[in-house]
């Protein structure tokens, strides 16, 4: 599984700090394009705060402060040529809570190419909200009642919706932050299932705070703990033979 | 020990359930007490108004029936508008012609009774069909204030005989008077109307409404949106709240000061009242607003935002929509009130007699409460009944303007 094609992200030396606290401290990490990335750790570890930081969602957290430097593509994405409208269409992210907007299925899908005029006229709105319903599974439950809300459907149908909005504009990574944390075991077997099936077209990071979840979708696992990452390697060699014994003793449920 | 009961078997934890309980019956009584004594009181204020009001809505009329054919009245020649038809009509005599057909059917007394203004509702009926010079008519006219009276509370005296005499020919009753909600202010009860206080309220509340919520509601979005949270957001906090709060002659004081100094020639005009009702509602709708924006769910914001939607986007697109049942809330209680002033508007002028209503957002006007108020300063008795009446309109117009703003809120919610 050694790859010797650069990586699609790469960090070096991220910190994040919450006004005097710091809650990641000098994460470097390089992310593949064609792999499955999961991040794993005890709660408050600082995952999601990195995760967030890698499409800037930070952003919107006034005492947040990120240094170190991230670059997608060999760009750096906190420089000020760098506009966080397209880094976000480019990095896109589903969230713990399924949160499909309160409209109709086909208008929560279509939302993304719209306000990024990537469909010219109906037909080919349409013809991207199939295919990204299809490729999140959910097109032969739902194109009956596309005119229907978003939020009737049920939590896993939401979820998948949300990656379908996601994918609809064509990113180039998808953040998951704890996908399934909110979802039945069918539901999440369906998105786990849902992930392996994307893998390869997309990069995709997931945070999870379920080992075995990990060890199912990833081929890449970082281990965190207390805002440093404590390893970081192929997913087989982290469950199987970790080399730091304190990812020994969260995989071995000693703790976390 | 395995003898001795559980802790919640016991006769002491009975009789503690035995309290809770009928704490809980209490809470209930007092809760049905609170919205029973509301419910009294909203019913006591509707019948009392209906009650009086619905003889502010009626008047008392004679049939007086008036032969043209000897008099030689003409139709004035190229003159086209009615308030020309009606003077020119007056100079004729018509006034002479309207007592003389009242004297040979009523008698002279009852003839006297007739409204001083009657000839001019006979002059506005010939201006409309001319054909009526030709031929005889009967017209029902109103009567003068002390024969209403007289009629209405079947008063002994000189005039309650006339009363009763006509009444008993058929020829006096009291009807309801469609006039009341197209005639203006007058000073004879038996001749006045609300439609210019109405109109005026209508283009006040347009003023207030246009003015008010594009302001309040883009104030609230920037406030909670935009703004930095610092010590200046929070000195705009409180004194939008502050704002909110202030007594409403206040805002007639700066009505007065600011508005009328800036346009001296608009003294009582629609423009400025509604200017300084939007002064008093815009703060309502800021803090309705922003509470409304508070509640739109993060994870919303957070999907778009994650989709590469600009922050104006999301508002536009996400928030806004979401907010916006909460802010026509805001704007419901906030119109409302401004519907309900009277006292801003006493300053700037509105209090003054208009008899004509107002043909613009620059024309003198007065509004509904305002009329009220007047109308219940009169000495006249015939006014007491045209005061509720004029409640009565101003209640109409509160659950007219509400029913369309709660529907416009509903729509609003479905959609989505």
């Amino acid at each position: 599984m050694v790859t010797n094609a650069p990586p699609k992200m790469c960090t070096r030396d991220v910190s994040v700090w919450y006004g005097e606290k710091k809650a990641v401290d000098a994460v470097s990490i390089d992310i593949p394009a064609e792999f499955v990335t999961a991040f794993i750790g005890p709660s408050g570890c600082g995952k999601s705060t990195f995760l967030r930081v890698l499409n800037r969602m930070n952003d919107t957290i006034p005492s947040a402060r990120v240094e170190g430097c991230i670059e997608l593509d060999g760009d750096d994405i906190y420089a000020s040529r760098m506009d966080v409208v397209q880094l976000r269409a480019r990095v896109g992210m589903v969230f713990q809570k399924p949160n499909p907007f309160p409209k109709s299925i086909y208008e929560n899908v279509a939302y993304g190419p719209r306000i990024h005029g990537l469909a010219e006229g109906k037909v080919e709105l349409d013809a991207i909200v199939e295919q990204s319903l299809r490729r999140a599974g959910l097109w032969d439950e739902v194109k009956d009642r596309l005119a229907d809300s978003g939020t009737a459907l049920s939590g896993g149908q939401q979820q998948r919706l949300c990656i379908a909005r996601a994918i609809a504009v064509q990113p180039e990574v998808i953040l998951m932050d704890e996908p399934c944390s909110a979802l039945d075991p069918i539901a999440t077997a369906k998105i786990e299932e849902l992930i392996d099936e994307l893998r390869g077209r997309y990069a995709i990071v997931i945070v999870t705070h379920s080992m075995q979840q990990a060890a199912r979708v990833s081929q890449r696992t970082a281990f965190f703990h207390l805002g440093k990452m404590v390893e970081y390697g192929e997913t087989s060699q982290i469950f199987t033979n970790p080399r730091e014994v304190r990812t020994k003793d969260y995989i071995t449920g000693r703790y976390g | 020990m395995n003898d001795a009961p559980s802790p919640t078997r016991t006769a002491a934890f009975e009789a503690r359930l035995k309290k809770r309980y009928s704490a809980e019956r209490r809470f209930k009584a007092f809760g049905l007490g609170a919205i029973g004594l509301s419910i009294a009181v909203l019913v006591f204020l509707l019948v009392s108004m209906t009650v009086n009001g619905i003889g502010g809505f009626q008047r008392v009329t004679v049939e007086v029936p008036i032969d043209f054919t000897k008099v030689g009245l003409t139709m004035p020649a190229g003159v086209s508008d009615r308030p020309a038809i009606v003077r020119a009509l007056g100079d004729q005599g018509l006034p002479q012609v309207v007592e003389f057909g009242a004297e040979q059917a009523l008698g002279s007394a009852a003839a006297r009774e007739l409204n001083s203004d009657a000839w001019r509702q006979v002059a506005e009926a010939i201006a409309d069909d001319p054909v009526l010079l030709r031929g005889r008519g009967e017209f029902t006219l109103p009567t003068t204030n002390d024969l209403a009276a007289a009629y209405v509370e079947d008063r002994p005296g000189e005039l309650g005989d006339v009363a009763r005499r006509l009444a008993a020919e058929g020829k006096l009753e009291r009807s309801f008077d469609w006039g009341f909600l197209t005639r203006s202010d007058a000073t004879d009860p038996q001749q006045v109307g609300i439609w210019s206080a109405l109109k005026g309220s209508m283009l006040t509340m347009l003023v207030t409404l246009l003015l008010a919520f594009p302001i309040g509601v883009l104030a609230a979005l920037y406030l909670e949106e935009y703004a930095p949270k610092n010590r200046w957001t929070d000195v705009i906090e409180v004194s939008i709240n502050n704002l909110a709060a202030v007594p409403s002659i206040i805002f007639g004081l700066l009505g007065l000061g600011v508005f009328l100094t800036l346009f001296p020639y608009m003294r009582s005009a629609p423009l400025i009242g509604g200017m300084t009702l939007a002064l008093m509602t815009m703060p309502v709708i800021v803090i309705a607003g922003r509470n409304a924006i508070k509640a739109v769910p993060p994870s919303i914001r957070d999907g778009a935002m994650a989709l590469g939607a600009s922050p104006v986007q999301v508002v536009f697109h996400h928030v806004l929509p979401l907010a916006l049942p909460g802010i026509l809330t805001g704007t419901i209680i906030g119109m409302a009130r401004a519907l309900g002033e009277t006292a801003p508007l006493l300053m700037i002028g509105m209090r003054a007699f208009i008899a004509t209503p107002p043909d613009g957002f620059t024309d003198p006007a007065t509004v509904l409460p305002v009329q009220i108020f007047l109308w219940s300063d009169e000495i006249d008795r015939g006014f007491v009944e045209r005061t509720s009446a004029a409640i009565i309109v101003l209640l109409v117009f509160l659950l007219v303007m509400n029913g369309l703003a709660i529907y416009l809120r509903n729509r609003f919610e479905k959609t989505w």
